[in-house]
């Protein structure tokens, strides 16, 4: 096992956050297991605003398990999550409601509703947590639409739409309260190339557009590279790395270079 | 697997054999079926509880109480009604042959109305819903659960609780007390048909013994049952399918268990509720 003969495990290799904006989710000594399965093994890991902070890491390596503390969809065994310097993960569940309007979650498989049409998913947010009127609300669902390319869609049911245009609208659907982070769970997975770009493409401008602060989870090196300001490389429930990727991906830690060189291989 | 955990792992590496292996197996598997009925009870009354708040805290979601309303109820009139005329009917053709016997045909409208309102009406309308509405329920919520549908609730700040749970349990609750009227209806007019129309017994005495023996509390002890049913049956699919796990054949189980869970839980709390209720009833 590779890991066994790395020195770096358990630690982060020392090197300066991408962005120097202040932190919006700060991830301290996180633990968590499933039965005897120690799945997050001391996890520390700072975002910063603003920046696009990308979580790489294998199948199994627990990075879906740390982007759902990050949201509060699990509760840490030990160790804290903090949001916008309020400690988040020991709060009552509708204190925690409040938090995540900062919030918007992009699934795997997009976790579209499927009983309601495109527009009335992009709408349901809106609906939920506004008063706009409809007229107001159309108006601004379908300048979300527009921003994925999809408003011919509006009336279509998800089972209606290919995995990408799905994806589209699950970011569509996150981005229609403005929130101020924004987190992506393996975007670009199970997606051809070209997909695969369009899909970076609409990360790249909600960053622009809004401002917004991402997190991604993902495997896909490629796209890591194009995207994040920011890298950590998770593997079997620790940090190897953290910080810009070009540091990241010239880190003298044999574990990581072996880690990359794989990939790249691979790739 | 590490060896630490291979030392944890309670499964045996060889299944026993002989005599003594087999009990042993077998009370393994009382033991472990025992545990999973305890965490099933546990988790439905912390559901139930977890619901209780939430019915009561804004926002009220009326819109989609009206669609379950209309999904458990109204869409529900066809199967109860049908099975509440052919349970009225085959309980007639079965009491006047017996009543015939030492002619007193006249009781059958009695006989039927009173096991009708007290018994079989809510129990019968009650394995009906759980059949229709308990599947339907589960495997809605477990398909959401394992498309990630409510998670993304839980991160739109929904709570999905309130969103998806409550409304299914106040429609249930509402509803079944009147499909277990609809039952008792028809039921009665089922047996009326067949004891009136078909055997020649006179619609004077059919009616009036009904008027004799059935008292209100009758009925109402029934529809009592039948909105504890209700509760009972949308509380154990929406625990099924709340907690599905491992894809579709997890919704499969899901549904699976919410079935067979609901029907066996409403003739088991039958039990129970006809002996709590019975002072209520014979009193009067």
């Amino acid at each position: 096992m590779p890991a066994e003969a790395s020195p770096s495990r358990g630690s982060s290799t020392a090197v300066a956050p991408a962005a120097s904006g202040r932190p919006v989710i700060e991830i301290r000594d996180l633990t968590k297991s499933f039965g005897d399965n120690l799945v997050l093994k001391g996890v520390n890991l700072t975002v910063t605003e603003g920046s696009t902070t990308v979580i790489l890491g294998g199948s199994g390596s627990g990075k879906t398990v740390l982007m759902k503390h990050m949201i509060g969809l699990l509760r840490p065994d030990s160790g804290e999550v903090i949001i916008e310097g309020e400690r988040f993960d020991n709060l009552p569940e509708q204190a925690r409601q409040v938090v995540r309007r900062k919030f918007g979650m992009v699934f795997q498989q997009a976790a579209l509703f499927d009983s309601m049409t495109i527009f009335d998913n992009v709408a349901f947010p809106l609906r939920e947590h506004t008063d706009y009127r409809e007229n107001q609300l159309r108006e601004i669902v379908f300048q979300k639409l527009d921003q994925v390319g999809l408003r011919s869609k509006a009336d279509n049911y998800p089972d209606e739409l290919s995995g990408g245009q799905r994806k589209r609208i699950g970011l569509a659907r996150a981005l229609a309260l403005d929130p101020k982070i924004v987190l992506y769970d393996e975007p670009t997975t199970g997606l051809d190339p070209i997909t695969t770009d369009n899909v970076d493409q609409m990360v790249i401008d909600a960053k622009r557009e809004y401002g917004v602060t991402s997190v991604i989870i993902s495997h896909d090196i490629g796209s890591a590279f194009k995207i994040a300001d920011h890298l950590a490389v998770l593997y079997q429930g620790v940090i190897l790395a953290d910080g810009p990727p070009e540091v990241v991906r010239r880190s003298q830690d044999p574990f990581i270079q072996k880690f990359f060189a794989l990939w790249f291989e691979r790739a | 697997m590490t060896e630490a955990a291979a030392q944890a792992d309670p499964r045996p590496r060889h299944p026993p054999t002989g005599f003594f292996g087999g009990l042993a197996s077998a009370v393994a598997a009382l033991g472990t079926a025992v545990l999973s009925l305890i965490e099933d009870v546990g988790g439905m009354v912390q559901l139930a509880g977890e619901a209780a708040i939430a019915v009561v805290q804004p926002p009220y979601r009326i819109g989609i109480l009206f669609e379950q309303l209309d999904f458990v109820g109204v869409g529900s009139i066809f199967v109860v009604g049908i099975t509440g005329l052919f349970t009225g009917m085959v309980f007639a053709v079965q009491s006047y042959n017996a009543f015939s016997l030492f002619n007193a045909q006249s009781l059958v409208g009695s006989t039927v109305a009173l096991a009708l309102a007290r018994e079989l009406a809510p129990v019968f309308a009650g394995l009906m819903v759980t059949a229709r509405v308990g599947s339907s329920m589960a495997t809605e919520l477990g398909s959401m659960r394992v498309s990630e549908q409510i998670d993304a609730l839980t991160t739109l700040a929904i709570n999905p609780i309130q969103y998806l749970v409550v409304p299914r349990l106040v429609a249930a609750v509402l509803m079944m007390p009147f499909l277990t009227i609809l039952f008792d209806g028809l039921g009665i007019l089922g047996a009326y048909f067949v004891a009136v129309i078909s055997e020649h017994l006179s619609p004077g005495l059919f009616l009036g013994r009904i008027h004799l023996w059935v008292d209100p509390e009758d009925v109402i002890s029934g529809l009592i049952k039948s909105a504890v049913f209700g509760f009972l049956i949308a509380l154990v699919a929406c625990y099924k399918g709340y907690n599905t796990t491992g894809g579709s054949k997890g919704v499969g189980s899901a549904t699976n268990q919410a079935v067979v869970t609901g029907s066996v839980s409403v003739l088991v709390v039958d039990y129970f509720l006809s002996l709590a209720l019975m002072g209520y009833v014979s009193k009067v």
